[in-house]
């Protein structure tokens, strides 16, 4: 199914679960935050939180900044 | 090499007591290592982040700034920088909460104008309320006007964060006077962010009782950044030191400094 991730579309399996997708992007365990459109999904749902077609994912991380 | 502030003079923001009144960003360096390097020689103890896009699948073995700065040995503070509107800044700190394990201590910043990068002062009360209410330590730049410097402080922001001029432009303190009246107003922390460009200007910031400084470009963009943290770390003490001995009250006309009797002409 088509999905949103970081504002690129992307292709991934039905109902895949947040913690599998981080699993795909070689993110598991680096220090992030996810937002699954607009809602911020706390590390400890990943493994609950299953992904819908035209999910909008948000993956962050700290950045040098001011 | 300066010694260490007596344990009566620590800064204390949100419960936590810090030796070091300079906090420092860590934007415009010319790589990570040099970050470290001024970071380290600027004896910060708070640094700023600011949280962005994950680049997917670029460079996977790419260092992050916390891995440069831990958090184990640092006090990072976030920061809600390029945002404009209210609900951008909530989602921002909700994200970096959750990326730094839960910790409250945020700095708000809710930019009005892309020139000038002052703060939309309106939706900076808005979103620093909400941010209290859901149990943030919100640490809150804001513009010289004290009277928005009091109701941030009133709705319970743990810091009040005034401007000296706009940021990275290194003016120095345009109000020297609206700082003073900030500060003498405030039950809580007041430290000039954003504008500061050299070591005298992060002293007079401490010599008008500003509890510390935040500034980023000072350093990152002088020549020698390392060179420039050391001073700032020095320029900060020495503005503290004078602040605290209590100066002498300036005059009109002169006043001698040697005796006038005893003459021999």
């Amino acid at each position: 199914m088509q999905i949103e991730i970081n504002g690129e579309a992307a292709e991934v399996e039905e109902a895949i679960p947040m913690a599998a997708l981080i699993a795909t992007l070689a993110l598991t365990g680096k220090r992030i935050a996810v937002e699954l459109n607009g809602e911020l999904v706390p590390r400890s749902r990943f493994d609950r939180q299953l992904l819908g077609p035209g999910d909008r994912v948000e993956i962050i991380q700290a950045v040098g900044g001011g | 090499m300066s010694q260490a502030p007596a344990q009566s003079d620590r800064l204390i923001i949100a419960g936590q007591e810090y030796g070091s009144r300079l906090l420092v960003g860590t934007g415009k360096y010319k790589d990570l290592a040099e970050t470290a390097r001024a970071i380290e020689a600027s004896g910060a103890q708070i640094v700023t982040i600011a949280v962005r896009r994950t680049n997917i699948g670029q460079t996977p073995g790419e260092p992050n700034i916390l891995d440069v700065l831990p958090p184990e040995r640092y006090t990072i503070l976030p920061n809600t920088a390029g945002c404009y509107d209210v609900d951008t800044a909530v989602r921002t700190c909700r994200l970096a909460r959750e990326l730094l394990d839960g910790r409250n201590l945020v700095k708000l910043e809710v930019l009005g104008d892309e020139k000038t990068l002052f703060p939309d002062v309106v939706a900076t009360l808005a979103a620093a309320e909400i941010l209290v209410k859901d149990g943030f330590d919100v640490m809150v730049y804001t513009n010289d006007d004290p009277i928005m410097a009091k109701r941030l402080e009133e709705l319970g922001c743990v810091a009040v964060m005034p401007l000296a001029a706009p940021i990275g432009s290194g003016l120095g303190i345009r109000n020297p006077l609206n700082i003073l009246t900030i500060v003498e107003n405030a039950k809580v922390p007041v430290l000039v962010d954003a504008g500061v460009g050299t070591a005298s200007d992060a002293a007079v910031a401490m010599e008008l009782g500003c509890a510390g400084v935040l500034m980023n470009t000072a350093i990152a963009a002088a020549r020698d950044p390392v060179l420039m943290a050391s001073a700032m770390r020095k320029a900060i003490e020495a503005g503290r030191e004078a602040f605290l001995a209590g100066r002498m009250a300036p005059k009109r006309f002169a006043s001698a400094s040697s005796p006038l009797t005893g003459l021999f002409f």
